[in-house]
Formats: structure tokens, sequence, C-alpha cells
């Protein structure tokens, strides 16, 4: 019984690390493109700052999305673990029955 | 109220639901009452602002509101190219409405719940088992009613634009031409239901990875809550906005994608 809990548990710890870290790397990247790009317009031209600044707020709000959802399922589980509330109800019920 | 922090977080993260038990068609309550709240608030204040408006001496809030409308109408009038009179103020409701709800998680995360444990407790419920989450956009059930919305609104306004009998025909026929009809509609399905799931899913994952965050910050010792509050509260006000206009710009563009004339 703290076999099964306890591994219920590990997995799940490796499974929210591994959401939240593979999310990290790609936003990361995302977002060094996109600055990376917008530094070198700005530079060409200064003019269309403003322009690309809301753009790159955009863009920015989009490249964040895959990343907070794996976060706040990572987050889930750690907190709120549906794997170990239904292995606990099976054990429940073939303890009673 | 004694207990482990796991309780503590958990006590935090349950919504006050009816019926008690919860279970599938359990109704939310505290998300219900207090987004219905919000926009009450918002459209109290905004008509206000219209009820009391003058030309030459215009007040704080009137010139809040003048910001506000004018930024949803430029980006409407930028993006959005057919005629519609729907389409601005459903995009300045959304982004009013996103952000008063995304605002809720700046308030302190004891607050608004122990007094409900308190109001709770003198009604005569067990104060333990009272609970308030304030924040609608971290929930589920209120992003994905936003989004079910819109994705409702794409479908009725691509219908609207190109006739009932045009829009199937595009559903079948884009985008790799009409004799591969059946793989055209698996790429448009996926592409109409990704859209309602990515918007809703954003708002929830960075509202609901937000307050937990600031949980975790609330049951850290007093010395150290300064020291990680303050920089991730200042940084949330900056996601809260973000967000919301997002969640705008995302209705807005895809509205403006199922209207469009090829």
């Amino acid at each position: 019984m703290e076999a099964l809990v306890s591994q219920i548990q590990g997995m799940t710890a490796l499974a929210a690390a591994i959401m939240i870290g593979l999310g990290a790397i790609g936003t990361a990247l995302g977002f060094g493109i996109l600055g990376g790009k917008f530094l070198e317009s700005s530079a060409r031209q200064p003019e269309m700052i403003p322009v690309l600044q809301t753009k790159l707020f955009i863009i920015a709000g989009l490249l964040d999305a895959i990343s907070m959802i794996g976060v706040g399922v990572g987050l889930l589980y750690t907190f709120n673990n549906p794997f170990l509330t239904s292995a606990l109800a099976v054990v429940k019920a073939g303890a009673g029955a | 109220m004694a207990g482990s922090a796991t309780d503590y977080i958990k006590h935090h993260l349950t919504h006050a639901k009816a019926p008690h038990d919860g279970g599938f068609w359990s109704l939310n309550v505290d998300t219900f009452s207090v987004s219905l709240l919000l926009g009450f608030i918002f459209l109290f204040v905004f008509a206000r602002v219209v009820r009391t408006f003058s030309i030459e001496k215009p007040g704080r809030l009137q010139c809040l509101v003048e910001i506000i409308v004018d930024m949803v109408a430029t980006q409407v009038k930028d993006i959005f190219h057919a005629k519609s009179a729907m389409v601005a103020p459903l995009a300045l409701t959304v982004f009013c409405w996103v952000f008063l709800m995304n605002a809720m998680d700046m308030l302190p995360v004891d607050f608004l719940p122990y007094i409900a444990q308190l109001i709770g407790g003198a009604l005569g419920a067990d104060p333990h088992h009272v609970y308030l989450r304030v924040v609608p956009s971290a929930d589920v059930n209120a992003t994905f009613a936003m989004s079910l919305s819109v994705m409702i609104l794409i479908i009725a306004f691509s219908i609207k634009a190109k006739g009932f009998g045009g829009y199937m025909h595009e559903l079948f026929s884009a985008p790799f031409g009409p004799k591969v009809g059946p793989i055209n509609f698996i790429f448009q399905l996926i592409e109409l239901i990704a859209k309602p799931i990515s918007l809703a899913l954003r708002l929830f994952g960075n509202m609901y990875a937000g307050e937990l965050i600031f949980i975790l910050i609330a049951l850290l010792p007093w010395y150290m809550q300064w020291l990680l509050g303050a920089p991730w509260a200042i940084f949330h006000i900056l996601v809260i906005t973000l967000q919301a206009f997002v969640f705008m710009m995302l209705t807005i563009v895809y509205l403006s994608l199922a209207v469009e004339d090829h």
C-alpha cells in the first residue's frame, strides 16, 4: 500500500517536472528569438518601435500559453493528484468489498 | 487554523461548490457570483461615465474610460475589416471583464476567504469547510465558458458571412482543394477546436499558476514574504494586463479570420 502510494507520487513528481521543464525550454527559445528580431528591427527602423512593441506583447502572450498550460497541469498534479485519488478509491473499494 | 501546509494549500484550491460534495454537475458558486459581480461593476462604471459625460471638463474616470475605449477601437479597426456592430463592444467587454477577473488575484490570499470563514462560522457552518476562491479566471469553467462562447461566435460569423452552404463548402475544400474533402475537414476541425481550447487554457494556466505561487509564498515565514512576494506581485500586474489584452486580441483576430474573404 505504501509502495503503491510512493510509486504514484514519485511518477507524478517526475511528470510534473518534465512538463514544466520542457515547456520552459520552448518558451525561453521562443522569447529569445522574438526579442532578438524585435531589437534588430527596432535598430533598423526606430520609428516603428511603438507598433512593433504592441505586436511583441501579443506574441509574448501567445508564446506563454502552452508552457503556462503545462505549469497549470503540473501544479494540479502536484497539489491535487487525480491519479492518487483514484488509486486510493480503488484500494478503499477493494478493501471494503 | 492548525493543519499542515498541504491542508492549507488544498483549502485554498477548493471551490465553494453547490451541492457541497462536488461532482460533475456541481456549480462553483464563488466563481459564478464573483464574475457576475465584476461584470456588473464594469457595466455600472462605464454606464455612469456615459451618463455624466462632459466634453469641456472630463473627469479622471471619463478619461480612463476614453483611453480604454480608444485602445479597443483602434485594435478592432486595425484587424477586423468587415462591418459588424458587435465586435468592438464584445472586445471591450472581454478586455475589461477578463482584466477585472484577473485583478482579483492581487488581493491577499487569505483576505476574502478568511472573512467568508468568519461569516460562515457566524451563520452556523463548520468554518473549516467554508471555501472561497475569488479569482474566477483561475477556474477552468469560467475561462472555457468565455472561449466556447467565442467559438460559437466564430461559427456564427462564418455562417453569416459565407452562408451556411458556403461555410460547409469551405470546411471541406480548404486548405488543400476540393478533391481531398475529409482531410480538409479534419484539418479545419482541429483548427476550429484548437482556438477555444488554447484561449481558455492560456488564461487558466497563467492565473492558476499565479494564484498557486501566491499561496506558496503565503506559507513562507514572515521575513521572507516581502522578498519573494513583492517581485512576484509586481510581475503579476504585467501578466494580468497582458493576458486580458491577449484574450481580447485573439477574439478579434479569430472573428476577423472567420469573416475574411479570399
